[in-house]
């Protein structure tokens, strides 16, 4: 058994999907799309690799290079980055799956042509920003991921898809470009760039304010959090299926990882606190606006879409439960800070599945029109119950994961004897039972006798029903991921497993 | 003022115009340029940062970290205006229309 | 922009630059860095310049990514502009007799300086980077004379590309062999390797930064 531990499954977790790339690229898109499911299964097995190591021995370093920090540049896997790597494997393996069925009538023609090379490089760059210990890396990476569902958005070819393109572009850079700044000044007062290392020196300064007012603006553009959350719901909405669902549960988590990580495990405590107050009332105003936007959408994209809004809004609540609100010694940090995470987690499957299924409407129905939804209950069923179970999770209920994120979060609040925040968890739930209840609506309509269905491919549906069955999974083995998180969390053991 | 403080303090100054100018023209063609106008002067914090330290060669690090940084920003830019022109284009304009809130 | 988001613009402007001078000028005097820790290893690295030291060695795996976003950006260009990179070569009627012959002369001039300060790039300033933007200044030299109007996207401009990218990933990978950890170049080969992946980057970076040029300039077809 030691000997497959000491295979170096994380560097293979990066290369795997950037070859895939490559390949793809070389081969052309027809082989590419071939080949794609099994590019995917290596990459998912390399994360399998890197998750049981974890498991079995904790957290690792990969010193890329073999130089080691502070000269090189380090790999750092410890629960946290285990278990967004498996997010991301995961969900993007089941989407890719789809997507080969997706684009199965577009013949390679186009500006399909270059959709698996783009993918994979989407795929790999994420995978690259949740190994990374070094703060320039996360640039570069959050480069890679961002370059790539631009690129990847635009090719809906669409006016408005090009608009949300160019504007998603602007923004995307403007938020890296913050975040870059930062890093010089953290380096310019410090010297390092490993995050560990720079936890051992980092002190309340002139500079490290700076640095951190421009890596915090920096990170909420790029995590659109209200008011910064502009560019999201025309880019996300107007993208081809797959490509929304990688943007809306993977991409937007690449930059809260980073911020969590300068939160937790790099920044000084008493920094932390004023902003976090910020952080969690423009959460909360997310959750509330994003919902109310959803209600009013005519489309279920758009609507799925304004749900990401205000799903992002619940993870940053997590802050001032952390950091506000808490003295050394208190219990519900560690449930805040684990709740958040796995809302994060349950958000990602639950709205690729949501989104997948958006795509499989729009393939089958012609159009995603609330009015297009009707009857689709009984001509597709396993479109509908994907749509249901999916929103099940968003709303919030159990036995979904969404729930156990919710009642960590709201349990964390209670203890902390926060009511406001308990209040608006609740009203986003119901505001979330809200928007869904529209769509969900239409479909256990009776069908229209003339409706005419086109024959879309069935691993559409299949896909997206797997990824909400993933969402049931995760509300009823929480332990498991738990058990991974844990592993060198920023809260010491016993506390852990006691808020558990 | 040493070299490393002129630098510092231009670069303060490209970086406010840069944002400035980003946030307020609305040709996307000038968005660009100011976007590169910001780029720039973060760059030239990081060359500034590279001069201060002691002894005649500069730290190569913050170099290397300035040349990655602008093979990116002239990847992403140039990504922008093969955008900028196809919003030409497919919309006729060549500015950014207003995020629209679709009527229910 | 109305009169008053411009002045609640200019407000923020002025507080954030306040804050990045009050940053600046407390930064320390003698600041800790990394340029020991360089110097201390550089007869490990392969090279004598520091800053491809840096770049190809200590932090080669920024190199790396950074030569995916490249591929990228050109990836994205073909994509997004699709048929007008892609057109076929068009009637060469008015191409400039001077520019032309400004070309003839001066690619051969190109090519070799960019040999030269890719070669150079182990000693002295210079390296794939800038060897591959003099290429690609050829490149757009070509584009602009009307000599390259467009790319037929093929498995040849594929592979030119994908080649850089390719043979980094290729040797980041190999060199795990033996128990070394990804990107670690044996000592003994370092400057070997790093000459191999620059060589095969400059070609790319060359290649792309003309496809980028010519996805913004090509005539699009009536589509």
């Amino acid at each position: 058994m030691s000997g497959l531990l000491d295979i170096p499954w994380a560097a293979w977790c990066l290369l795997l999907p950037l070859f895939a790339a490559v390949a793809s690229l070389l081969t052309g898109p027809r082989l590419a799309s071939r080949l794609a499911p099994l590019f995917a299964l290596a990459t998912v097995l390399a994360t399998a690799g890197v998750v049981v190591r974890v498991l079995q021995s904790g957290p690792f370093r990969h010193a890329v290079g073999g130089w080691g920090a502070p000269l090189g540049i380090d790999f750092h896997v410890d629960g946290f980055s285990a278990l967004m790597l498996a997010m991301t494997a995961v969900v993007a393996a089941v989407i890719t799956v789809y997507a080969r069925a997706y684009f199965s009538n577009d013949h390679g023609s186009g500006s399909g042509a270059y959709f698996w090379p783009l993918w994979f490089f989407l795929w790999g760059g994420l995978h690259a920003l949740f190994l990374t210990a070094d703060i320039f890396n996360f640039y570069v990476t959050l480069e890679v991921v961002s370059l790539s569902a631009v690129a990847l958005v635009a090719l809906s070819g669409t006016p408005t898809g090009v608009v949300a393109s160019m504007r998603y572009l602007l923004t995307a850079l403007t938020g890296s470009l913050f975040y870059l700044l930062g890093v010089g000044l953290l380096y310019a007062q410090y010297g390092v760039l490993d995050m560990d290392l720079l936890r051992g020196v980092v002190e309340v300064n002139p500079a490290t304010w700076a640095a951190y007012v421009c890596i915090l603006l920096g990170l909420l553009i790029k995590t659109a959090l209200f008011p910064l959350h502009v560019w999201l719901p025309p880019a996300h909405s107007s993208a081809p299926a797959p490509v929304s669902a990688a943007l809306s549960a993977l991409v937007i988590k690449g930059s809260f990882y980073i911020l969590l990580r300068f939160h937790f495990d790099l920044l000084p405590h008493e920094m932390l606190v004023a902003s976090s107050v910020l952080l969690g009332a423009l959460g909360m105003t997310a959750v509330i606006w994003g919902s109310l936007q959803a209600l009013r959408q005519p489309r279920l994209k758009l609507i799925v879409a304004y749900s990401t809004v205000a799903q992002i809004g619940y993870l940053f609540l997590l802050f001032p439960l952390c950091f506000a609100l808490a003295e050394p010694g208190d219990l519900w940090p560690t449930k805040a800070w684990a709740g958040g995470i796995y809302h994060a987690l349950s958000h990602a499957f639950a709205k690729a599945s949501l989104f997948l299924a958006a795509g499989a409407v729009l393939q089958a129905a012609g159009g995603d029109t609330l009015v297009h939804l009707r009857g689709l209950g009984e001509r597709r069923p396993v479109i509908a119950t994907a749509l249901a179970l999916a929103s099940i999770s968003i709303m919030g209920l159990p036995p979904s994961g969404g729930f156990v994120g919710k009642w960590l979060l709201l349990v964390a609040a209670l203890h902390a004897g926060q009511w406001w925040w308990v209040v608006g968890i609740l009203l986003g739930g119901l505001l979330a039972a809200a928007y869904s209840f529209r769509f969900l609506r239409e479909l256990f309509r009776p069908a229209p006798e003339n409706l005419v269905l086109h024959e879309e491919p069935r691993m559409l549906g299949y896909t997206a029903l797997a990824l909400a069955l993933f969402t049931l999974l995760l509300g009823l083995a929480a332990l498991i991921p738990f058990n991974l998180l844990s592993q060198g969390a920023p809260f010491p053991p016993n506390a852990f497993l006691e808020a558990l | 003022m040493n070299q490393a403080e002129i630098y510092l303090a231009a670069a303060l100054g490209i970086m406010l115009i840069g944002l400035y100018g980003l946030f307020t023209q609305p040709h996307l063609l000038r968005k660009l340029i100011a976007l590169n106008l910001f780029g720039s002067g973060i760059f030239l914090v990081y060359v500034a940062v590279a001069r201060r330290i002691a002894g005649e060669t500069p730290d190569p690090v913050p170099h290397a970290m300035v040349l990655t940084g602008i093979v990116i920003s002239v990847s992403a830019t140039a990504l922008g205006l093969v955008l900028a022109r196809r919003v030409k284009t497919l919309t006729g304009g060549t500015e950014l229309p207003p995020p629209v809130e679709p009527e229910p | 922009m109305m009169r008053l988001h411009r002045v609640i613009l200019a407000l923020l402007l002025a507080a954030f630059g306040w804050l990045l001078a009050r940053a600046f000028v407390s930064l320390p005097a003698s600041p800790p860095h990394l340029a020991d820790a360089v110097t201390a290893q550089m007869d490990q690295s392969g090279v004598t310049h520091p800053l491809t030291a840096v770049l190809l060695n200590f932090r080669g795996y920024d190199t790396l990514l950074e030569i995916g976003v490249l591929l990228l950006a050109g990836l994205a260009a073909l994509a997004v502009s699709g048929s007008a990179t892609t057109t076929p070569r068009a009637e060469l009627l008015d191409r400039p007799a001077v520019l032309l012959g400004l070309v003839r002369v001066l690619m051969p001039v190109l090519v070799v300086v960019a040999f030269y300060i890719l070669w150079i790039g182990s000693y002295r300033p210079g390296g794939a980077f800038q060897a591959g933007s003099i290429l690609g200044a050829g490149g757009v030299l070509l584009v602009l004379a009307g000599v390259v109007d467009g790319a037929r996207v093929r498995l040849a401009l594929r592979m030119i590309l994908g080649f850089g990218f390719l043979v980094f990933l290729l040797v980041s990978a190999t060199v795990m062999a033996g128990g070394r950890a990804l990107l670690e170049y044996p000592v003994p080969y370092a400057g070997l390797l790093i000459l191999l992946i620059e060589c095969a980057a400059t070609l790319s970076i060359g290649a792309i930064l003309t496809l980028l040029f010519l996805g913004v300039v090509a005539k699009e077809e009536a589509s």
